[in-house]
């Protein structure tokens, strides 16, 4: 990590906008581009104030086209850019997927490694924000599971700012899935300057030696709130993965040894979600240190409902804390 | 096939301005249709000032507002049959009234609540599509399919200016053409997507002059007079069911209010543009038709207006009686036979709602 010291009191919105004035400060072939991120700043402002410092051209709003964005963004960097792409929320992101998956995490493969693409696609993700049909996914499955491409969710304002950070000098292309549920809500300390936080690495939110509970983006902040909880039953470990790929695994396999139990919890749907990789993980090299069945507590397979159905959906304090309880009776 | 021209760059209009821009008229519109056009126009502005309001005291989630859209949405829809099928986007959520839905049907989507789902079939208006312009093609299907039946129904694709960026849009379209589906392609050109102004959307003179690509007419009306739209969308039906093929309509008007209820324009968009443009809103401006022709006076606005009022009270008392709906809800209809794994994770997640944290 290197940061200066000082410290500013930040929501994660701001953290992210810190992030990337820093970035296109430190390198001008940086830019951003996306709908809406220039004039407006982006509309959970998370690009505010880019335009006016660095100009039409280093933040783009561009024409509304998903593909369009992540295509030109492969040209770009071809041309010697480092785009910064915002997908305007998670279920837009979904007409891109076809220049994802085809090349954005193919292409420097294809080249025999001689080319790099260093691509960052950010985008708020996640429900419990009573929105309309398609603005509450959580998509994250979709991009770990593109191989060429690795994914941050972050849980902080702190992490936020790091790993966008570490996403935009990546040398590969990098999705940040960031928790909107907590864009403006969640403050926090951030490092002022240039901040990063190394992809690869877990975050211990909280130590115990019970039970792990595992989670990534919004899900962290609930799990520390049933370890809350749990308090007088249990001493409860909150793991945050926040880089799913490249995935800390040594962290994940520590704490299952330290405490035998784990819950893994995620927010999207579950078959194939990102809880069964872990889970798997867990099931092919720490078969010995578990003393009870790896249990998810996820989102179902159905499309995301409509808002009123919202919070039977999502996984909630009651679920976590219903799962920690089975698993430390088992 | 006919020969197909540059689309007509010039604004068709029907409507004048009660000065030196004499009216004209519309064949085939009697008294009695010019006022039910009117009705209709009333009761989408109507459902769109309440639902603004609603969404100010709460009882709504966000919303987006079609002010100023009213006419370009009426004015097609009058010019089709119920047979004919609607594929509207956000913009025009409300479109359904006008085939018959209940207000609380369209108030429950915006509530988020599962009363807001539909049957396509009960009105023949497709789902209120989210993503922009993803619904291009379903309507090009839908076209392609009565026509393979030899069915004389034709659709419309309701779609923004912005819409025309997607690859989605270009997909349909083209596929339109090649078909020869009888397809309307209604472009609302409000100028904006959300803050993105066309100039940075296109850098072709009009969106109609798209047409020419996919081999279809493409014409241009003032979106905010509803009788050239009403004329325009009429002539393209009328060479669809002709087995003339799709028509792309521009309709050109300008967004007077925030995107949505969650927008504040105000950092990207020039107030005094919207302020000239609000004086010369849709509904005012056949409101002052229709009492040039003495088709229209005060008692008879205040019935249409009153009728319009009453729908959207009890509308919203309706949407507001249901009941909060079942957890159950969450498992149903994406499949005709659930996977059994479902009704395990309903019955999990009612032992877990009838238990307590203590
Ligand atoms: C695929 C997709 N990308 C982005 C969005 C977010 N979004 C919602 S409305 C909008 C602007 C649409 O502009 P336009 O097509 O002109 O229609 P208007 O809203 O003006 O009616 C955007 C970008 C979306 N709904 N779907
Ligand atoms: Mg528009």
């Amino acid at each position: 990590m290197f940061s200066e010291g000082r410290l500013a009191e930040l929501t994660l919105a701001e953290a992210l906008n810190d992030a990337l004035h820093v970035e296109l400060e430190r390198d001008e072939r940086t830019l951003v581009m996306g709908e809406d991120v220039g004039r407006a700043g982006g509309v959970f402002r998370v690009t505010a104030g880019l335009r006016d410092r660095f100009g039409p051209d280093r933040c783009v709003d561009t024409p509304l086209a998903e593909a369009g964005i992540m295509g030109t963004a492969v040209g770009l960097c071809m041309a010697g850019w480092r785009p910064v792409c915002e997908m305007q929320y998670d279920a837009f992101s979904y007409p891109g997927l076809d220049q994802l998956i085809t090349h954005v995490g193919r292409y420097r493969w294809r080249t025999g490694g001689r080319m790099e693409f260093p691509i960052t696609v950010r985008m708020p993700y996640g429900g419990g924000v009573k929105a309309p049909e398609l603005h509450e996914d959580s998509p994250e499955t979709y991009y770990v599971h593109t191989p060429g491409v690795k994914v941050a969710i972050p849980s902080t304002p702190a992490d936020a700012k790091g790993l966008l950070a570490a996403a935009i000098r990546d040398p590969d292309p990098v999705v940040v899935l960031e928790p909107k549920l907590h864009y403006r809500t969640m403050r926090g300390e951030v490092p002022e300057g240039e901040h990063v936080v190394p992809l690869g690495r877990a975050r211990v939110a909280r130590e115990g030696d019970d039970v792990t509970l595992v989670a990534y983006g919004s899900m962290v902040p609930l799990c520390e709130q049933a370890a809350d909880a749990l308090a007088g039953e249990a001493s409860v470990e909150v793991l945050d993965i926040r880089s799913l790929r490249p995935l800390d695994e040594d962290a994940l396999l520590a704490s299952a040894a330290k405490t035998g139990r784990v819950v893994i919890v995620q927010e999207a749907p579950r078959t194939l979600g990102f809880a069964a990789e872990l889970a798997a993980i867990l099931a092919e090299k720490a078969i010995l240190d578990l003393r009870g069945p790896v249990l998810r507590v996820t989102g179902y397979d159905v499309p995301f409902p409509f808002w009123k159905l919202e919070d039977y959906y999502l996984p909630s304090l009651e679920r976590v804390v219903d799962a920690a309880r089975r698993l430390l009776a088992f | 096939m006919a020969q197909v021209l540059p689309a007509e760059r010039d604004l068709r209009r029907v409507i004048g301005d009660g000065d030196g821009v004499p009216d004209g008229e519309v064949e085939g519109l009697d008294e009695q249709a010019l006022v039910d056009l009117y009705r209709s126009l009333v009761l989408l502005r109507t459902y769109d000032e309440r639902s603004v309001v609603y969404h100010r005291q709460g009882r709504i989630g966000t919303y987006a507002i079609f002010w100023n859209h009213e006419a370009m949405q009426a004015g097609a829809v009058h010019a089709l049959s119920d047979d004919d099928w609607i594929f509207p986007s956000y913009r025009e959520s409300a479109i359904g009234l006008l085939r018959g839905m209940p207000a609380a049907t369209v108030l429950s989507w915006w509530r988020g609540h599962p009363a807001g789902w539909w049957n396509p079939a009960d009105y023949n208006v497709g789902s209120i599509c989210v993503p922009i312009a993803t619904h291009v093609p379903h309507a090009a299907g839908l076209a392609w399919g009565k026509k393979l039946d030899g069915e004389p129904s034709v659709a419309i694709a309701f779609f923004g200016d912005g819409a025309t960026s997607e690859g989605a849009f270009h997909e349909g379209a083209n596929f339109a053409g090649v078909m020869s589906a009888p397809l309307i392609l209604l472009c609302n050109n409000n100028q904006w997507a959300i803050s993105t102004p066309l100039s940075a959307q296109t850098a072709a003179e009009t969106l109609a002059d798209k047409a020419v690509g996919y081999g279809m007419p493409g014409v241009r009306v003032d979106g905010a007079d509803v009788l050239a739209v009403y004329e325009a969308v009429r002539e393209a039906a009328e060479r669809a069911r002709a087995g003339g093929g799709p028509t792309f309509v521009e309709a050109v008007t300008y967004r007077c209010a925030p995107h949505a209820t969650a927008d504040d324009p105000r950092a990207y968009i020039d107030l005094e543009r919207v302020e000239e443009e609000r004086a010369r809103e849709c509904v005012g401006r056949y409101d002052g038709y229709l009492r040039r022709l003495g088709v229209l006076d005060d008692a008879l606005t205040e019935e249409i207006r009153g009728e319009a009022a009453e729908m959207l009270r009890r509308g919203i008392a309706e949407a507001e009686s249901l009941p909060e709906p079942d957890p159950a809800v969450v498992f149903e209809w994406a499949y005709a036979e659930p996977p059994p794994a479902l009704a395990h994770d309903l019955a999990e997640l009612r032992r877990v709602l009838g238990g307590s944290l203590g």
